[in-house]
Parts: structure tokens; sequence; C-alpha cells
């Protein structure tokens, strides 16, 4: 006998995008934030050193940048499923030193470029099945994965280097060459990131990527290939970063057995930087992207300046930490916002 | 009307002898149910009964350790969720099952949505289904907001949604209407008739009875895991199925003590808070039960949560016992002998993998420490007294919250706050979730604390209730105080008129 007011119930037409609008704003304001202060930042350094902005200057920011966005595009598709792969840094630095000494004994680009995409791919597959069947956390696992190819990569190397001498010349000049100011590499990072971020918009399975970070057991229930789509995740992490290794090869020729030692915490510092929430479920691969830029180019801003480089690992700790707070903040405003506009329909 | 049982059509979807069990828990013991085409079937049963994980097992979450599960007669495994759901099979689970960080298109339409050339899904398409969807349930929101922060009513209306948005040939609903209130549960019913006209078989579960009563043609009630009767809903009364359920009949529902009220306890006066709720002011009296109705939306929770200092408000003043509370903080509340039983248990009211007892012992930590530190055996025995008279059921009270059945998890909430023994008890939704049989338990321990003296707010979705239980009435409409009404003339209608804001009572 509860109170039937079936003719009265209040029918309202479902309102245009109000809240969506905002938090749409917001989401791309995070983008546009860090846009903001990596401008801001170049256009400082500019005004302090002219010379900063040079056809060359720019070639090497990008250039710079080209690597670690790439291994953040792929890192972001997996924290933003709720989990985190640390084995990159091992991952690039095995791939790279393979793709090297395929070209050593004189083979052919294309295919050392392959091989170390297929050599990422593979690990990539191995933590995302350790991650997907196990009941370890990722950070855990890949953690572990991590020590286990540094290991295997230093006793296959030794005390092995491999020198731009030793590899083609094309291979090199690949690296370094590019369309008047836009490096080769960096052409390649951007259409694998733009391919990326719309195959997260546009696809279901992308979008089940988002909804499985977000809700773990609800996406259970939804019938969504759990396991598979976190295999997904990680194998792409996997070749982004077997692909980096390739073309950190071609970009500095030097490899041994301690290349990509600590770049994982470079990674996910650029991803958290650049919005990709470390519980899952939200963030872009061009925030991760700009993320990326804006911690490189750091490197490049403070030298022109003539401060000492010994700051920039305490600015880029800085930061890591304002991203955090910033995104900490916004999210209480949202969701204040969004709790507002709860009371006032009915 | 005859029962589809009668007319030779098949069952869509059966369960023949199911059994299943967690450790040593026996959730299910040789279960049988036929579903048809054209019924809308009630699942009735305790806190514990097995009536989820019946559910669970029809849509391949569990598979059963013995029995079988038919569809169309023949025996079916589902490996999973998704197999189920591609047999036609949607479900509504109790809680809901929501990505806060997606839209509520997105969440609808999640793993079957629209798609246009190439496999990429059309967002606009589903944003129109999303919209039409809503339409049909007669509620505002928003496809494209994230789910994240919406009330627990409008996150069910979304699961409603979502299972709607399938044309399912069966649908299955875990007390889909815990949250809502008349007007929403008119609309959803309305919904299910039509589906029902459409030849699918709906399976319904609720703890109140009368909506039972009012939408279903047959009835399988379940008691301890087993199951009791299959039957007919034409020609039984209440008091039957309490009987069926319950296995002894049942005490007064409402066994309100009437208590002269006491000088005033808590006091809110001229409370704001912009664009959710305007210039609310009322006085709880100790030994005094106010109830608080409104549809869902009014602001009824939003106005608990300002008293007790879980949002800001902007204008006004709360006093308990004369004195001010201070804007935005719980602890002072608290201090001043104030509890707040939320709306959204699961989220905020409990530690999920901590055992019961140390949920119930929480609030107490302060009472149970000695010299500094703990006292178990104290808060042991006074989680046991608790959980004993909530009568919440458990296999350990060492167990995990996450164990218990989603009445029982609602019991082990209320037994934390009523534990903290406060001066000023709001209870948002006492009984949401909980069966007949603790509902009364729930209304009776109400009625002895307000005879202790406590003063009693207690917001309800469940019009009856309010009726049985409140000495005064306080009804919210669009975030404001739109009526007062003492016990006496309070009604279904007084308090309606109010709540859809038609007339000034
Ligand atoms: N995952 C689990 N692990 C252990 N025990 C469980 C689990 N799920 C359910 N149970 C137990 O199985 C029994 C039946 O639970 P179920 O959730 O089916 O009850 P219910 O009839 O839906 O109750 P309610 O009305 O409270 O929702 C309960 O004793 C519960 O504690
Ligand atoms: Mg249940």
């Amino acid at each position: 006998m509860t109170v039937t007011a079936p003719d009265q119930a209040p029918v309202t037409d479902v309102p245009k995008a109000g809240a969506t609008r905002l938090v749409d704003r917001v989401f791309k304001m995070r983008e546009l934030a860090i846009l903001l202060v990596f401008l801001v930042m170049i256009a400082v350094t500019q005004a302090g050193n002219s010379a900063f902005l040079s056809e060359q200057g720019i070639k090497d920011l990008l250039l710079n940048a080209t690597i670690l966005v790439l291994v953040a595009t792929g890192q972001s598709l997996v924290v933003i499923t709720r989990n985190v792969d640390l084995s990159v840094g091992s991952t690039l630095g095995i791939s790279a030193f393979a793709a090297g000494t395929y070209l050593q004994g004189g083979g052919d680009s294309a295919v050392a470029v392959l091989l170390a995409v297929l050599m990422g791919v593979g690990f990539g597959l191995l933590n995302g099945l350790l991650v997907s069947l196990g009941q370890v956390p990722a950070l855990v696992v890949t953690l572990g994965t991590l020590y286990i190819i540094r290991g295997i990569d230093s006793i296959w190397v030794g005390s092995r280097q491999i020198t731009a001498a030793d590899l083609p010349g094309g291979y090199v000049d690949f690296g370094s060459g590019g369309i008047s100011a836009v490096p080769y590499l960096a052409l390649i990072a951007l259409a694998v990131l733009v391919t990326t971020a719309y195959y997260l918009k546009h696809f279901g399975s992308g979008r089940e990527l988002y909804a499985l970070g977000s809700n773990p057991e609800a996406a259970r229930l939804a019938g969504i290939p759990v396991r598979k789509r976190i295999l997904t995740a990680y194998t792409f992490c996997g070749a982004l970063a077997g692909l980096a290794g390739a073309l950190y090869l071609a970009r500095f020729g030097n490899v041994d057995s301690g290349t990509g030692n600590g770049y994982e915490l470079t990674v996910v510092s650029a991803v958290v930087v650049g919005g990709v929430v470390f519980t899952g479920g939200s963030g872009s691969v061009y925030g991760a992207a700009l993320g990326a830029l804006l911690l490189t180019s750091i490197n490049s801003v403070l030298p022109a300046l003539g401060v000492s480089s010994v700051w920039v690992l305490a600015i880029n700790g800085i930061l890591l930490i304002l991203a955090i707070a910033v995104d900490r903040i916004v999210a209480l405003r949202v969701a204040d916002a969004l709790k507002k506009r709860n009371a006032r329909h009915g | 009307m005859t029962h589809p049982s009668d007319t030779g059509t098949a069952p869509v979807l059966a369960l023949r002898d199911v059994s299943k069990s967690f450790g040593a828990v026996r959730a299910l013991r040789d279960v049988s149910l036929e579903l048809f085409p054209g019924e809308v079937h009630a699942l009735a049963g305790e806190n514990g009964a097995g009536k989820s994980t019946l559910i669970k097992t029809l849509a391949g979450v569990h598979r059963p350790d013995a029995g079988q599960v038919l569809l169309d007669g023949a025996p079916v495994v589902f490996h999973g969720p998704g197999d189920a759901r591609a047999a036609g099979i949607a479900v509504i689970y109790q809680e809901p099952t929501l990505f806060p960080d997606l839209s509520i298109a997105e969440n609808i339409f999640m793993g079957r949505r629209p798609r246009r050339a190439l496999g990429r899904i059309d967002h606009r398409a589903t944003r129109d289904a999303t919209a039409a969807l809503m339409r049909r349930l007669g509620v505002a929101l928003d496809p494209d907001r994230p789910a994240r922060g919406l009330s627990i009513a409008d996150q069910q209306i979304v699961e409603i949604a979502k299972a709607l948005s399938f044309d399912a040939r069966v649908l299955i609903m875990d007390e889909p209407t815990a949250a809502l209130t008349g007007s929403e549960v008119a609309r959803l019913f309305g919904v299910v008739r039509a589906l029902r006209e459409q030849g699918a078989a709906v399976l319904f579960i609720s703890h109140r009875l009368e909506e039972i009563f009012r939408i279903c043609t047959r009835v399988t009630t379940l008691r301890d895991g087993g199951r009791i009767a299959s039957e007919p809903l034409a020609g039984m009364t209440e008091d039957d199925l309490v009987r069926r359920m319950v296995g002894r009949d049942l005490d007064e529902l409402y066994p309100k003590q009437e208590v002269s009220p006491g000088e005033v306890a808590l006091s809110v006066r001229r409370l704001t808070r912009e664009g959710v709720f305007t210039d609310v002011s009322f006085e709880v009296r100790r030994g005094e039960i106010v109830g608080l109705a409104g549809l869902v939306g009014a602001g009824r929770t939003e106005v608990a949560r300002a008293i007790f200092g879980v949002d800001r408000w902007d204008a006004g003043e709360v006093t308990v016992d004369g004195k001010p509370l201070v804007n935005g903080a719980p602890s002072t509340a608290m201090a001043a002998g104030l509890a707040l039983v939320p709306e959204d248990r699961r989220a905020q009211g409990l530690v999920m993998d901590m055992s019961i007892e140390r949920n119930i012992g929480l609030t107490g930590l302060r009472k149970t420490v000695r010299a500094g530190l703990m006292d178990r055996g104290a808060e042991r025995s006074r989680s046991l007294d608790w959980a004993v008279r909530l009568q919440v059921k458990y296999a350990r009270i060492a167990d995990a919250v996450s164990t218990l059945s989603g009445g029982n998890q609602q019991k082990v909430v209320l037994a934390k706050w009523l534990a903290t023994g406060p001066k000023v008890l709001i209870i948002d939704e006492p009984t949401r979730g909980i069966d007949v049989g603790t509902k009364a338990e729930v209304h009776r321990l109400l009625s002895e604390l307000a005879a202790d003296g406590v003063a009693v707010l207690m917001i309800s979705s469940d019009l009856p209730e309010v009726l049985g239980m409140a000495d005064r009435v306080l009804v919210m409409h669009e975030g404001r105080l739109t009526a007062e009404i003492d016990r006496t003339d309070a009604t279904e209608e007084t308090v309606m008129a109010a709540a859809t804001g038609r007339a000034a009572a």
C-alpha cells in the first residue's frame, strides 16, 4: 500500500548537457592546464635565452619527449585498468639491445624494429598473464618482472656495449633526422598517440578498459572479458616499450645492460602528472603525453636558463605532487557540483 | 487470473534441485523454480534466506554445486554473467554495479553499444537511447553525466534502465525498489506490466510485501536456503506470506509506544545549503520520533548530512541540547551525542573486509579502550549483544562483513550506530532491505530508544513506516519543508499531497 501517484509522477525533459559539460570541461581543463604550464615554461625560457627555440632547440625538445611519450601512452592503458607496469624500463632496455645486436650483424632496419616490438609483446603478455591469472597485485608482479628482465639482460649483455658505429648509418640518421624541426621519431610517436586515443574513445573494448578500472566487480557482472582486456592492455604497453627501445637505439645509438634503468618511475610520473588517475578509470593518453612532454622539457629548460640540472629531479617531484593535489581538489569540486545537481531534480 | 503453469506454456528459465554452499554456509539447498513467460514471479524470504544467491545462479555469477539451470527446458551451463546476458536474461543486482567514472549512457550500454562502421561506437545513438529510457522511466537524469555521486535512488534507476535496455526475455530484479519512493515505484511497475504483456518473465524481490501483492502473480518463498512453496498469490494474505517466510506469526509491525516528549534535543533553524535545500527549520524533542518524508531527491538525506556535519551548510544554525554545532565537523557532532545512520550503508558505513565484530565495534572504540589498548573482550561482547538483538544472520562473528547477505549488512551498520548510545539519532532509511521480521524488531528498538529519551529523526521512503512510527511527520518538497503533520492527522493523502507539492497540507 505504498502510495501511488502515477499520473502526477514528474516527467521532466532530460536536461541537455548540464552536469556533463561541467565535468567535460574540467577534464579538458586538466589537459589544458598542463599545456599552459608547458607553454609558460617555454615562453619564460625563450625570454631568458633567445637561442632556446631555434630549429635545433625545438627538435631536441621533441626528440627528448618522443620515447617517454610512447612508453607513457602504453602505461596509461594499463593504469586506466587500475594496474601498473613497472617493467617497462627493463623491456625498453632489453629490446633496444636485441635490435642493436641484430643490426650489428648486418640486419635490416625494419626487421630490427619489428624484433624489438615483438620482444615487448612477449614481456607484455607475460605480465598480463601473471596479473590477470594470479590474484597478486600488479605492483608486485611487475616489480618482479622488472628484476627478472633486467637480470636476463645483464647476463646476456654482460659488459658489452653497442655504439652508433656498430649500426647501419641509415638507422642512426633516421633517429636524428626529420622534416625541418619535426623529427621522424616524434611523428611515429604522434601517430601511435592519436591512434590509441581514437581507439580508447571510439571502440567498445577501449571503453571497457575504463569500465574495468572504474569498478572491476561491476565489469565482471556486465560480462566484460576482464582477463582478456587486462592482457590486451599489458601487451600493448609492452609493445610500445619495445618500440620505444628500437627508437632509443636509433636516437642514441648507445645501448648497454643499464639502458632504461629506473625509467619506469619517470614513465609513471609522466602518466600521473598528465592526469591519468592511479586508481583507474579516468584520464587520457593525450594527458599522459603532455605530462611526458612537460617532464622532459624541464631537462632542457634548466640548462638553457643556467640553472644547475641537479634541480631537475626535485622539480619533477614537486610537479608530481602538485598534479596529485590538483586532481584531488578538482575531484572534490566536481563531486560537490554533481551532488548539488542531484538534489535539484525530483 | 490463471497462472501460467496451468496453461501449458513451458518455462523460459528454471532451476532444478539446485544447491550452493559458501564454505560451511548452505545458501541454497535443492531449490527448484520455474519462470513462465508473461508472469511476474515474487521471490520472498528473510535476510540471508538465499534470494540473491538464487538470482546470481540464474545470472551465471555462481555455478551451482548441484542441480541444473534450464533454459527453454534444456539444461545450460553459464560460464559467466556474459553467457546469461547473451541468453536474454537481464539482472538488477541488489547492490548497484555502476562505473563511477563513466557516463550514465555508457553505464547503461556497456558492452553492447550501438555501432557505426568499423565497429566504432555510435556515441549519439547511445545517448539518444539513454534519453529515451529515462523518459520511459520518467526521470530527469542527464545521460552524459558520470555515475559518480549519484544518489542511491538514482543509481537504482540507472540499474533499472540498464536492465530495460536489453529487451530481455527474462528480467530479474533484486530489491530494485528498496531506495525508491511511491512515484518511482509506480513508474517501474508500469514498465514491468508492459514487459509482462510483451511476454517477458519477471522475477521480483522486495521486502515490501505490499509491492509483491501489487505486481506479482506467483510467489516462491525461501527459508534458510530451502524452498517452502511456489504458489499463486491470488487468495493469499500478507500474513500467509509472512508465515511462510519466517515460519511463525509475526508481532506487531509498528509497535509504537506512546511517549510524552521532553525538552528540545535537536533544533535546526533556517538551515540552507545553496541549490540543495532552503530555509529548513524544525525541532526534535527527547522521546520523540519525527519522520521526514518526501520524494526521492527532495533533499532529505542532504539535510541529515548537513546536520551531522558531513556536508557544510551555507546559512542557519543547528543546536543539540541548546549548544550550537560546528559547521562541517562530524566529530564534534558525535561528541555532542549525535549519530547518523547513513543511507548508503555499503559505501559509508562498513569496512567490507573487516569482521562483523570489528565493524560494530568501530564507533565504540573510545569506550572499549583501556589504558590506551583495545579491550577486545569488551568489544566482542558488545558486538555480540547487538548482533543478537538485531538478529544478524552470520556463521561466525569474526567473518568478514562482505560475506553477509545485503540485509544483514544493513543490520551491522544499524548495530554499529545504535551501539554508540546517542542522544539524538538521525536514521536514513532504517529498514531499507531489511526483512519483515527484523523490520518489526528495528521499529521496536527505535520505539524503545525514544522511550528512553533519545530524540529520533527518521528519514524513510516507506510511507507506512513513517505513518506507523512517527509522532510528527515533516514533509520536504524540492528542498523545502512543505508541511509538518501531527501523528493524528497524518495519512497517506496528506503526506503525499505535501510531498508532491500539490497542496498546502
Ligand atoms: N560470497 C559469499 N561468501 C560467503 N557467504 C555468502 C556469500 N554470499 C552469500 N553468503 C551467505 O549465503 C546466505 C544467503 O545469502 P543471500 O545473499 O542469498 O541472502 P538474501 O536472501 O539475498 O538476503 P537479503 O534479503 O538480506 O538480501 C547468507 O547466509 C550469506 O551470509
Ligand atoms: Mg539479497
